[in-house]
């Protein structure tokens, strides 16, 4: 299964993440009595212990905290669309949740849709729901000045 | 309590030859390179009752043990995360030696990455952060995690190709020296660099490691038998390994400051046990599977403070008589990748005085293991 993206491997401590995503939210998993949030999620808050756990609504807008641009030898469906961007967008709602991901022109378009020279630490982004051939909804990040 | 300080001491090195592809498996090269490091130690296979290795290495312990004739194993270990479990494979032994679980104990790595698979082409077997965080967004290989840190250090500190080049230059440098190291007769110039292809921007060919086929070991014994091998003991003064609080391996984005990575945590620990630091070394072998690894760990050793990294590397530092001559046998970058076990054994032949870019009277080296994983590091001293 190399001719294709990548679809994530879910586990039972990130589905709620891709759920919320497949109906276009963006949460973040947060302690329930502590408040904390982490990233990735994981079955117990590392600040108090608890194994009670909410998923908190996120603006769904960041910075682009850094970014790659990979160039072959990739798999096959990345190659295909290389050099494409990878970035790393850090949450306006929660500094130091950090979210890897690629800028692309609209929610569906190519991993290489946008010049990787319009892209700089810093710019502002907003979230967009993608959808993987199999059907997985993936965020995926617009620049809020195109 | 009787600890670690200079209770072990390397006695015997060995390693195969290097290249792109050999024919010899993995397990004829890990025993070359085995009974080559007994060989040179003077000490009988038979003798030996110690092993460890990586976790990622695939010949294992009942193979080898029965392959070249070892007696009796009392102590075996295997160390994870790829190349951060270099330097831990003699912390291991030499723990296990100093409390008595073992008397002889041998170090190994053997892989060919040259002409083997290329290990992100498989995606059924996956770390579970990465196969659900980053890869299926195109964070594929090692070069675009390391990558993604690469920029914003970059971007923080002021950090330029130039700085990540005077890395690559100066382990190619010791390489032309080096007629067993891959890039022996392969100079590279700046012209070079600068217009090489990208691997995953910013990072081009010449920031990232070979791919090789090879293998290397070691013998490690007390001090007080070190003294009747053939060699001239090389003493582990002190040994770390470092998982730092909310580390998240090479995906290390989600903490307060993913630039401060296990090289700080190893280091903290590295200095506590040892008599001298690192004001008072004299040669370093530190892992360089990418340039910017390099500048990290400079910073995470302490041999300048934080953001100063890159800013270490100008003037010629890292290159022989330098302020800090690194990977005198051309490192991971243009000697051999074999995840960083050619970093022991150089900082091994630097105190014996017989390192193919000697620094002169070289009587302390320090050994790191991968940054930007659980990494390990050793203190060696004449």
């Amino acid at each position: 299964m190399t001719d294709a993206l990548l679809s994530p491997a879910v586990d039972p401590d990130g589905a709620p993440f891709w759920e919320y995503a497949a109906r276009g939210e963006l949460r973040v998993q947060a302690c329930t009595p502590c408040g904390e949030l982490r990233f990735p999620p994981r079955p117990c808050c590392p600040h108090c212990h608890s194994f009670d756990s909410e998923w908190r609504p996120m603006s769904g807008r960041g910075t682009i905290w850094s970014y790659v641009v990979p160039h072959p030898p990739l798999l096959p469906a990345y190659a295909a669309q290389a050099p494409y961007n990878a970035v790393i967008v850090e949450l306006a709602d929660a500094p130091r949740i950090r979210l890897v991901g690629n800028v692309v022109a609209s929610a569906d378009a190519a991993l290489d849709s946008v010049d990787p020279a319009r892209l700089r630490i810093g710019a502002r982004v907003r979230v967009a729901f993608g959808k993987l051939p199999d059907g997985t909804t993936v965020p995926r990040w617009l620049l809020e000045r195109p | 309590m009787p600890g670690l300080k200079d209770a072990t001491a390397i006695v015997g090195i060995g390693q195969t030859e290097f290249a792109k592809q050999l024919t010899a498996s993995e397990k004829e090269l890990a025993c070359r390179a085995i009974l080559a490091a007994l060989d040179d130690a003077g000490i009988d296979p038979s003798e030996v009752d110690g092993f460890a290795s990586y976790t990622m290495e695939e010949t294992d312990e009942v193979e080898v043990a029965k392959a070249v004739g070892v007696g009796d194993l009392t102590f075996f270990s295997k160390v994870g995360f790829g190349g951060g479990g270099s330097c831990a494979t003699v912390g291991h032994l030499a723990s296990a030696i100093a409390t008595g679980q073992a008397s002889v104990g041998v170090a190994w790595r053997s892989r060919k990455r040259g002409s083997g698979p290329r290990p992100w082409k498989n995606t059924t077997v996956q770390l579970p952060t990465p196969a659900q965080w980053t890869r299926p967004f195109g964070l594929l290989r090692p070069a675009d995690e390391i990558g993604m840190l690469a920029r914003r250090y970059m971007h923080e500190y002021g950090a330029t190709r130039d700085h990540l080049f005077n890395v690559a230059l100066a382990c190619r440098n010791r390489a032309n020296q080096n007629p067993a190291a891959m890039m022996h007769e392969r100079p590279l110039t700046r012209d070079m660099y600068m217009n090489a292809r990208w691997i995953s921007e910013p990072l081009c060919l010449f920031d990232n490691c070979l791919e090789t086929d090879g293998a290397l070991a070691c013998v490690i014994v007390s001090a007080e038998r070190a003294r009747d091998c053939r060699r001239k003991p090389v003493y582990v003064h002190s040994a770390a390994q470092g998982l730092p609080a909310q580390h998240h391996g090479m995906v290390n984005y989600w903490n307060d400051d993913p630039l401060t990575g296990p090289a700080w945590t190893a280091a903290r620990h590295l200095w506590k046990q040892a008599d001298f630091g690192p004001e008072d070394v004299d040669v370093a072998q530190i892992y360089d599977a990418f340039t910017p690894l390099i500048p990290l760990s400079l910073e995470g050793y302490g041999f300048c403070g934080r953001g100063e990294g890159a800013a270490f590397t100008e003037g010629g530092a890292l290159e022989s008589g330098g302020r800090l001559p690194i990977n005198t046998g051309g490192g991971g970058l243009s000697e051999a990748y074999v995840h960083g076990f050619n970093l022991i054994n150089e900082g091994v032949k630097q105190l014996r005085g017989t390192s193919t870019a000697q620094v002169p009277n070289a009587s302390t080296c320090l050994v790191t293991a991968g940054e930007g994983v659980p990494t390990s590091a050793l203190l060696l001293r004449s």
